[in-house]
C-alpha cells in the first residue's frame, strides 16, 4: 500500500509549525500505524534528513505513551484502540493521512508529535492515591470486596492515561481521566476514608491546570482506548458536590 | 574481584528475620540527611523509591519516560505469585521456594529464593491497601489462578491488567510522596553513566531528553531498577524503549554481570509477520490455563485448524508432559514449540506457529465465562491479526520476553561496586536460569517495598560517607566523557539508521544465541558482532543536533551498548556448556532431547569483570550450595 502522509512538524514548543508532505511506500497492510511511521524515520535517516519525533513504547496498547490525531480523530479510526494498535489494513491505499500531535493548552507540543502530558501526573499528585505507608497493610481477604465492586473499580482502574479525552474534547477537558481515578477508588474500601477529599483536591488541581469543563458530549468516551464510561463522571460529580458539605 | 553473597547463617527459614535484626538502623531524624538516586520507575524503582521516601531519605528518582506510569512492568499481563495458600490447595512458603528454585533449574540462591517467596505475602495485603483491584471471588475473597511451572493456584491477578493495576499502585505511592516533596522526579532523564568516588557509586550522568542537556546528579547511594535486555534481540516483547545502558555502563564502572546468557523466551506470543515488524506481542502465559496447544500431525498439512480431525492433531505438550500438560514451564513449552515447527508441522502462512485452542473449553465452561477471563486478550488478538479466537484457535510463537541474568547482586542486593544497589529485572538474583510465570512482579516488588529499604539503611549506618558536589573532580571527569561520546555519534553522520544496526544485531542474536545455542554458532556471532560494531562507528546516521529533543541520539545510544554487551552473552553462552533452564546448549541434551544440566561443572553464578575496550572480560565464579534441596533432573512428566 502507498500512502500520503500531511505530518505536523514543529521544532520546539515556542517556533511556530507546519504540516509537511511525505510519500510512505510498500507498506504491508498487516503492519501496525508506528511501524509505518517507523519506516518513514528510517528513510528520512539513512537521508540525513531530520526523522520526525512521536512517542511510542509498549506497542500493545497499555503503556499510553502513543498518542497522535489521525484524520481528525484521537489514536485513529477505530474504537477502543491506541495507535500503536491500529493496522494500515485500515486505511485505504492511496489514502491522504493527516497526522497531528494531541492538541489542547494544558498538553504544549515539545516536538513534531510530542506533547508534554504531565499535567496528568500532577492531577495523580493531587489526590490519586491512598494513603497508607508500606508495611502497615492487614491481610488481604480481612476486608472482603464484593466481586461487583471489584469489577467496577478495575473498570474504571484501567484508564491508560494516554489524553485522547482530552484531545478529542472541543473543551480540552480532563473529566474522563479525573473521573476514572476518582471512581476506581471509590467503589473500594481502601478508597473511603479519603473519598470526598480526593475528588475535591483532584479536580481542583484539573482546573489550575486549564483543562476545561464537561458539556456532557461524550467525545472523550467514544475515543477512549479502554472504552471507560463517562458514568464515572457522573459518579465524580456526585463526590464533589458531596465533598462541599 | 571478590564475589561475598552474604548469605546470613542460620537456618533457611529464619536467615531474613536474622538478618533485619543484626541490620544496623539509622533514627528518623538521622535518616533526612542520607540520599538516594533511584534509576528506573517500574515495580521496582516505584516501589523502592516510594518507601526510601517514607522512611524518611531524600530520594531523587529518574526515569526515560514522560511519566513514571509508563514503565514496562505496565505490560505485565498474568499475574503475581504469592504463598498465602487462600485456596487450600497445599501451598506455602516453602513450596513456593522449592517451584521457584526447580523452575529455575537449581541454578538460583536459596536464600534469596526462600526470601522472596516468604514476603510474597505481604506484597498482595500493600497492594489490597492501595486499592489495586484484585480479581474477587463473589464473596468479596481474592480470586486466584494457575500458572506454569506450579501445581497449586497461587496467582492473584486483575484481569490480564495485573501488571498495569500492581504498577499504577506504586505509582499512586510514588504520587503520594512527590506531592509531599519526599522524592523529587525526574522525568525524560536518560542516565548515561555512574560515577565513582572512592571506589562507591555516588551518582550518576544523565541527558535531558527535551534539552539535550547532560548533568551530574550526586547522592549516597544509587539504586538501578532499569530492567531487562531482551531488546538485544531487536524483535521482542519488550517496549522499544527498554534498554541496557543503565547496567550496562555500570559493569563497564566495575559491576560484575551475571548469567548474561539467561534469558527467557516466552512460549505464547504472537507470531512474526514481516521483516519491519517493530515488536512482538505476548499474550498471557494464562491463556494455557485452558487453551490447548497443538500442530497437526502430519508434515505440511495446510488444512484451516478447524477441519483437522481430533485423531489427526498433536497435542504435543500433553503427550509429552502428563503431569503439566500445557501447563509446562516457559522454557520446555517454548523449544517444544520450536521443535515442531523444525519439523514442518508449524502453522499459519510462514510455518511459524502453533495452534493455542479454546474449543473444549469454551464447551466445557461456555463461551462467557472464558470471555471473563480472557476477554481482553482475545480481543487484542483480534485486534492484531484480524482473526477471531472464539471460532479458530490462536496462533502462538515463542519470543523474548525476560532475562534472567542481570548485575550481580549480594544477598543486599547490592553489586561489586559498594553503593550500587540493582533490584528487579535488573539484577540476576532470584529466578537462577529460568523465571516462572507471575514471579517478575513478585520480585520487582519484593525487593523495592520489602528488601532494599532495610539493606540499604545497613549500608548507610555502617559507611561513613562525605558529601560530594556535584562538580566534583569526578563527576567532571565522567559528564566530559559522556558529552565526547554524543558528540562522536553526531560527527559520524553515515548512511545507516541505529535502527537498521539493531534489527542486524537482533538476528544475529536470534540465530545463534535463542532458543537454542551451539559452540559453532556462537563463535561466528562473536566473530560477525564486532565486525557490525565496527561498521556502527563509522557508518550510523545520526542526524540532528544535542541542542532539544533529538530521538535519533536516543536509540544510538541504546543500540552501541547492545552491539557490546551482545557479545558479552555470547561468550556466557560460549562457556557455559551445559543446558539449564533458558539455556539450551545443543551438545548437551538427554536422548529425548531435554536439557542436561551439569551440576559437577556448573553449579555456579557466572560473574564478568570488564577489564577494557580491548581486553576480554575475566569470568568469576559464585558457586551454589544447596542445603535445603536436592538437586535433581528438573521434570515435568
Amino acid at each position: 500500500m502507498d500512502f500520503t502522509l500531511q505530518v505536523w512538524r514543529q521544532d520546539s514548543p515556542d517556533k511556530e509549525g507546519r504540516f509537511e508532505v511525505y510519500r510512505a511506500t510498500n507498506i504491508s497492510s498487516d503492519m501496525s500505524f508506528i511501524e509505518m511511521l517507523d519506516s518513514l524515520n528510517i528513510e528520512l535517516e539513512q537521508k540525513g534528513d531530520t526523522p520526525v519525533s512521536y512517542e511510542c513504547d509498549c506497542l500493545e496498547g497499555i503503556c499510553g505513551t502513543c498518542s497522535l490525531m489521525i484524520n481528525g480523530r484521537a489514536h485513529g479510526p477505530g474504537a477502543c484502540t491506541t495507535t500503536c494498535q491500529l493496522h494500515m489494513r485500515s486505511f485505504q491505499d492511496g489514502e491522504t493521512i493527516v497526522i497531528e500531535p494531541f492538541r489542547a493548552k494544558s498538553f504544549p507540543v515539545i516536538k513534531d508529535l510530542i506533547v508534554n502530558r504531565s499535567a496528568f501526573d500532577r492531577i495523580i499528585q493531587a489526590g490519586g492515591f491512598v494513603t497508607v505507608r508500606t508495611g502497615s497493610a492487614p491481610d488481604g481477604n480481612a476486608i472482603p470486596i464484593s466481586k461487583i465492586d471489584a469489577d467496577l473499580a478495575m473498570d474504571a482502574a484501567q484508564c491508560i492515561g494516554c489524553g485522547a479525552c482530552v484531545a478529542s474534547c472541543k473543551n480540552s477537558s480532563a473529566m474522563l481521566f479525573t473521573a476514572a481515578k476518582v471512581s476506581h477508588l471509590s467503589y473500594i474500601p481502601q478508597g473511603q476514608p479519603e473519598r470526598m477529599e480526593r475528588a475535591k483536591k483532584m479536580i481542583e488541581q484539573m482546573d489550575e491546570e486549564g483543562f476545561g469543563a464537561c458539556t456532557n458530549q461524550a467525545e472523550c468516551e467514544a475515543v477512549c482506548p479502554k472504552g471507560i464510561s463517562i458514568k464515572f463522571i457522573a459518579r465524580m460529580n456526585r463526590d464533589f458536590i458531596r465533598s462541599s458539605f | 574481584m571478590n564475589l561475598d553473597a552474604k548469605i546470613p547463617s542460620g537456618p533457611l527459614e529464619s536467615k531474613w528475620t536474622n538478618h533485619k535484626f543484626s541490620s544496623k538502623l539509622i533514627n528518623p531524624a538521622n535518616k533526612r540527611k542520607f540520599s538516594v538516586i533511584v534509576v528506573g520507575t517500574g515495580l521496582a524503582g516505584a516501589s523502592a523509591s516510594a518507601t526510601l521516601s517514607e522512611l524518611g531519605y531524600q530520594v531523587d528518582t529518574f526515569c526515560f519516560h514522560d511519566s513514571p506510569r509508563r514503565a514496562h512492568s505496565i505490560a505485565a499481563q498474568g499475574g503475581i505469585n504469592a504463598a498465602k495458600n487462600y485456596q487450600n490447595d497445599g501451598d506455602s512458603i516453602h513450596r513456593l521456594f522449592y517451584d521457584t528454585i526447580k523452575g529455575g533449574d537449581f541454578r538460583a540462591r536459596e536464600a534469596n529464593v526462600y526470601r522472596l517467596a516468604e514476603v510474597s505475602v505481604n506484597i498482595i495485603d500493600q497492594c489490597v491497601a492501595q486499592g489495586v483491584p484484585f480479581a474477587r471471588e463473589y464473596g468479596g475473597q481474592l480470586a486466584n489462578r494457575s500458572f506454569g511451572g506450579a501445581q497449586v493456584s497461587r496467582t492473584f491477578y486483575a484481569r490480564g491488567q495485573t501488571g498495569q493495576q500492581l504498577l499504577l499502585g506504586a505509582y499512586s505511592a510514588l504520587s503520594k510522596q512527590i506531592a509531599a516533596g519526599a522524592v523529587r522526579m525526574h522525568t525524560r532523564h536518560e542516565m548515561l553513566d555512574l560515577i565513582l568516588v572512592d571506589g562507591k557509586a555516588r551518582g550518576i550522568v544523565t541527558r535531558n531528553l527535551v534539552s539535550g542537556k547532560l548533568k551530574t546528579h550526586m547522592a549516597d547511594v544509587v539504586v538501578l531498577a532499569t530492567g531487562g535486555y531482551s531488546n538485544v534481540f531487536y524483535l521482542s516483547t519488550n517496549a522499544k524503549g527498554c534498554n541496557v545502558t543503565a547496567t550496562y555502563r555500570a559493569h563497564k564502572r566495575g559491576a560484575a554481570f551475571a548469567n548474561p546468557c539467561y534469558t527467557q523466551i516466552h512460549p505464547t506470543s504472537i507470531p512474526p509477520h514481516g521483516d519491519k515488524q517493530a515488536k512482538l506481542t505476548l499474550m498471557s502465559e494464562s491463556l494455557r490455563n485452558d487453551g490447548r496447544i497443538w500442530v497437526p500431525k502430519a508434515v505440511g498439512d495446510k488444512r484451516d485448524a478447524n477441519n483437522i480431525p481430533e485423531a489427526e492433531r498433536d497435542y504435543f505438550l500433553e503427550r509429552k508432559y502428563p503431569s503439566y500438560g500445557n501447563l509446562a514451564p516457559r522454557d520446555i513449552a517454548s523449544r517444544s514449540a520450536k521443535e515442531v515447527c523444525d519439523e514442518g508441522r508449524g502453522v499459519g502462512p510462514i510455518g511459524v506457529g502453533v495452534y493455542l485452542d479454546f474449543r473444549d473449553s469454551i464447551k466445557r465452561l461456555g463461551h462467557e465465562t472464558i470471555k471473563q477471563r480472557y476477554g481482553n486478550l482475545l480481543d487484542m488478538y483480534r485486534l492484531i491479526t484480524a482473526e477471531n479466537p472464539y471460532e479458530e484457535p490462536m496462533r502462538i510463537y515463542p519470543a523474548p520476553h525476560y532475562t534472567m541474568g542481570g548485575l550481580w547482586v549480594d544477598y543486599n542486593l547490592m553489586s561489586t561496586i559498594p553503593g550500587l544497589f540493582v533490584i528487579g529485572e535488573a539484577n540476576f538474583s532470584d529466578h537462577g536460569a529460568n523465571r516462572l510465570g507471575a514471579s517478575a512482579l513478585m520480585q520487582g516488588l519484593a525487593d523495592g517495598y520489602f528488601v532494599l529499604p532495610s539493606t540499604i539503611s545497613n549500608y548507610l549506618a555502617n559507611e561513613k560517607l562525605s558529601k560530594v558536589p556535584d562538580d566534583s573532580p569526578e563527576a567532571l571527569g565522567v559528564l566530559r566523557e559522556k558529552q565526547d561520546e554524543v558528540n562522536k555519534l553526531l560527527a559520524i553522520k553515515g548512511k545507516k539508521s541505529a535502527d537498521v544496526f539493531h534489527r542486524e544485531l537482533g538476528k544475529i542474536m536470534w540465530d545463534k544465541c535463542g532458543m537454542a545455542r551451539n559452540e559453532q554458532g556462537l563463535k561466528e556471532a562473536l566473530k560477525k558482532i564486532p565486525e557490525l560494531r565496527e561498521e556502527f562507528w563509522s557508518n550510523v546516521s545520526v542526524s540532528g543536533s544535542n541542542e532539544g529533543l533529538n530521538q535519533a541520539i536516543e536509540r544510538a545510544g541504546r543500540v552501541a551498548d547492545f552491539l557490546e554487551y551482545g557479545e558479552l552473552m555470547c561468550l556466557d553462552a560460549l562457556t557455559r556448556t551445559e543446558s539449564c533452564g533458558g539455556h539450551f546448549r545443543e551438545e548437551s541434551q538427554t536422548e529425548e532431547g531435554e536439557a542436561k544440566r551439569d551440576d559437577q561443572n556448573f553449579a555456579f553464578v557466572s560473574a564478568w569483570e570488564y577489564k577494557g575496550k580491548n581486553t576480554a572480560p575475566v569470568l568469576h565464579k559464585e558457586p551454589l550450595n544447596f542445603e535445603n534441596v536436592k538437586l535433581a533432573e528438573r521434570s515435568y512428566k
